[in-house]
């Protein structure tokens, strides 16, 4: 009577309200109003238009990096390392917004499409590691992550600028940036990013569903001894899977570098997008559609969060905690559908 | 500075940033060796480090010069008991373990955070007033060259080469540890045997969990000296790699962390020294991760994870 489909829905809806509920419990146990923390979070994230605009910028990266995570587990492929293509792909392309003189919209395109090739190269090398040698990619992912990390400040510092720790503001004709909704939302940072993640989650669905390449990706994810049999090539598809999430990652980082920043800097630490992207994924079912209205959920708590500080006095760590919650609920599926089906055989 | 006293210092000081690794390193031991893969290795040692820090501010009046010791007891013993948390998740409700490590991971920053803000009010704590000092081994320090490298560094370091030893001791010449590797590479046989598949896992899982607890803590009562969100940043993740790079052995580990800790130290101190100033710090940094990659290709010998690793084990499944 509970097929997986519903399952697909119902665990995640009911591991956002559990990880909500244990938010207010703790806003409880430390003396705070939870009513008042989350209509905080509210106001912080919908209460105005400025409000609005930087939700919908949080959400834009969650989208793509979200995207880059399920496509991989689709193709049965956990890519931990979404992480470091967004690094790479949010360096290469500020270093195409910043240093070279286009015409205007083949610019931003041939940035984004820079960013894209590094992200999917950085997907390229664990995809290879694992199709060719049978190496588990979420150790080399993690590896790459770090490895982008401290090659991206060391490009930044040593081959884009002399010594600085942030590049010059990308170019005009290469920037995301959409002065009339900025005007609209009180000068939010919002972009035309969101409409790049809208048209590639839409890629991505068509991709996985519409195509031989995106039936053969997901007959791997699967079974992949099945699909040998069947004559699929199982390395070229784990390979293409990791490249192309590779180049879904990178995406999220050119929104960062062309959109809400519009350069690049040396960070001594992660960026996060890529790690929220794993929680995404998890929480939309690995589903275009899931991941979209996952990464408005975490863009909203996210943005949400930092107002409630100021309005309601609780720490915005809160929703840290809760996204971690949620996450552990989500990936512990079985025990909430163990409960459902308990219940529902007593029902009856 | 002669080259002695150059590779003196370089040696303690790598021994230092090592043993916060060494510690964690051997817990990722134990848990993968059991077959439950470990990301959540960052976030015990975030544990360990916050409950170490707050536990010293607290508590130095009463315990005095003890109170480091103590503060590092704490912090075994809550990370152990916060590792509960990816036990229960990934041996008992089956969660995908490298998901429930991320979620470990969000899970102890967003605690730490959080609790740093309601307890002081702000991102971080004080610096604490009773850290670790170096101790020199009697006899042993006043070897020339030799003491100076070896004997003159914390207690915790001393304490980390000892359970590694130790890890080493228990997992090959004990029936508890031959159990633990059976667990890990056949449940379904153990399970046979009579060995409580659940309960050795649990077990394996809450060690990594005092373990991480300990290296975080050593990591913030020698180096750091406090807790922010930026104490800890990839140590647990440079301690999976000494697990993987050590080929999931405690003495390899050992040897790996150390390795990490030199590249650590070299990186930060490199450039006052001779020899390493002249190479660019980005390759330093890189290292480390680097390397792990070509262990695991199979260029460095090749490292072969326990069998059953990452699947949890159902009972009454074949």
């Amino acid at each position: 009577m509970f097929s997986n489909r519903t399952f697909n829905i119902v665990v995640p809806i009911v591991s956002v309200l559990l990880g909500l509920l244990a938010g207010a419990v703790i806003m409880v146990a430390f003396g705070y109003n939870p009513v008042a923390g989350y209509a905080a979070m509210w106001n912080g994230a919908f209460g105005d238009a400025y409000f609005l605009g930087e939700t919908v910028r949080q959400v834009t990266p969650y989208i793509l990096s979200g995207l880059a995570v399920a496509f991989a587990m689709r193709a049965g492929l956990l890519n931990i390392g979404v992480e470091g293509q967004v690094i790479v792909g949010w360096l290469a392309a500020v270093w195409i917004g910043s240093s070279f003189g286009m015409p205007p919209v083949v610019h931003v395109l041939v940035a984004l499409l820079a960013a894209t090739v590094a992200g999917g190269i950085w997907g390229f090398v664990p995809g290879l590691l694992k199709a060719k040698l049978g190496v588990h990619e979420v150790i080399v992912t993690i590896m790459m992550n770090y490895i982008a990390l401290y090659l991206s400040n060391s490009v930044i510092r040593s081959v884009l600028t002399d010594g600085e720790d942030r590049t010059s503001n990308v170019a005009e004709t290469a920037s995301l940036a959409a002065p009339w909704l900025r005007e609209l939302t009180f000068y939010s940072r919002i972009h035309y990013g969101f409409i790049v993640a809208l048209v590639m989650a839409f890629t991505m669905w068509f991709l996985l569903n519409k195509t031989t390449r995106g039936f053969e990706l997901r007959a791997v994810g699967s079974n992949p001894f099945a699909s040998e049999y069947a004559g699929m090539k199982v390395g070229r598809n784990i390979i293409v899977a990791m490249v192309i999430s590779g180049g879904f990652a990178g995406l999220a980082g050119a929104m960062e570098g062309l959109g809400t920043f519009q350069y690049a800097s040396v960070s001594s630490g992660f960026t996060n997008i890529g790690f929220d992207g794993i929680a995404v994924a998890l929480l939309g079912a690995n589903t275009a559609i899931g991941v979209i209205l996952a990464a408005i959920l975490f863009g909203t708590l996210k943005i949400g969060a930092l107002n409630m500080p100021t309005e309601a006095g609780v720490p915005t760590e809160l929703v840290d905690i809760v996204i971690a919650l949620i996450i552990l609920f989500v990936a512990s599926g079985y025990i909430i559908r163990w409960v459902f089906l308990k219940f529902s055989k007593e029902g009856k | 500075m002669d080259f002695l006293d150059a590779l003196a210092i370089m040696v303690s000081s790598a021994l230092v940033f090592a043993a916060p690794l060494i510690f964690t390193a051997i817990g990722g031991v134990f848990s993968e060796r059991s077959g439950i893969i470990n990301i959540g290795l960052e976030g015990l040692m975030v544990m360990g480090a916050f409950v170490g820090i707050v536990f010293n501010l607290t508590f130095s009046d009463m315990f005095g010069s003890m109170t480091p010791w103590i503060s590092m007891l704490a912090a075994m013993v809550l990370s152990a008991i916060f590792a509960l948390v990816h036990a229960v998740a990934s041996i008992t409700f089956r969660a995908d373990q490298v998901v429930s490590g991320v979620a470990i991971n969000f899970l102890a920053l967003g605690v730490g955070l959080f609790l740093t803000r309601e307890f002081y009010d702000r991102g971080q704590t004080d610096i604490i007033s009773n850290p670790f000092y170096t101790w020199d081994v009697p006899f042993l320090s006043d070897i020339p060259v030799l003491g100076r490298m070896f004997f003159e560094n914390y207690p915790s370091t001393y304490l980390a080469i000892a359970v590694a030893l130790l890890g080493w001791f228990v997992l090959f010449k004990t029936s508890f540890g031959l159990r633990l590797r059976a667990v890990g590479e056949h449940p379904m046989a153990a399970d046979t045997n009579g060995i409580k598949v659940y309960r050795m896992r649990y077990i394996a899982v809450m060690i990594s969990g005092a373990m991480g607890g300990l290296g975080g803590a050593a990591y913030a009562l020698t180096v750091a000296q406090a807790f922010s969100q930026a104490t800890i940043v990839g140590q647990g993740f440079m301690s999976l790699a000494a697990v993987i790079f050590g080929k999931w052995h405690p003495l390899g580990a050992l040897g790996a962390a150390i390795f990490f800790g030199f590249a650590q130290a070299i990186s930060i101190n490199g450039a006052s020294w001779p020899l390493f100033a002249n190479i660019p710090q980005v390759f330093l940094l890189i290292l480390p991760y680097a390397l792990t990659i070509l262990a695991l290709a199979g260029f460095i010998g090749r490292a072969e994870a326990p069998k059953s690793l990452g699947t949890p084990y159902i009972k009454g499944s074949r």
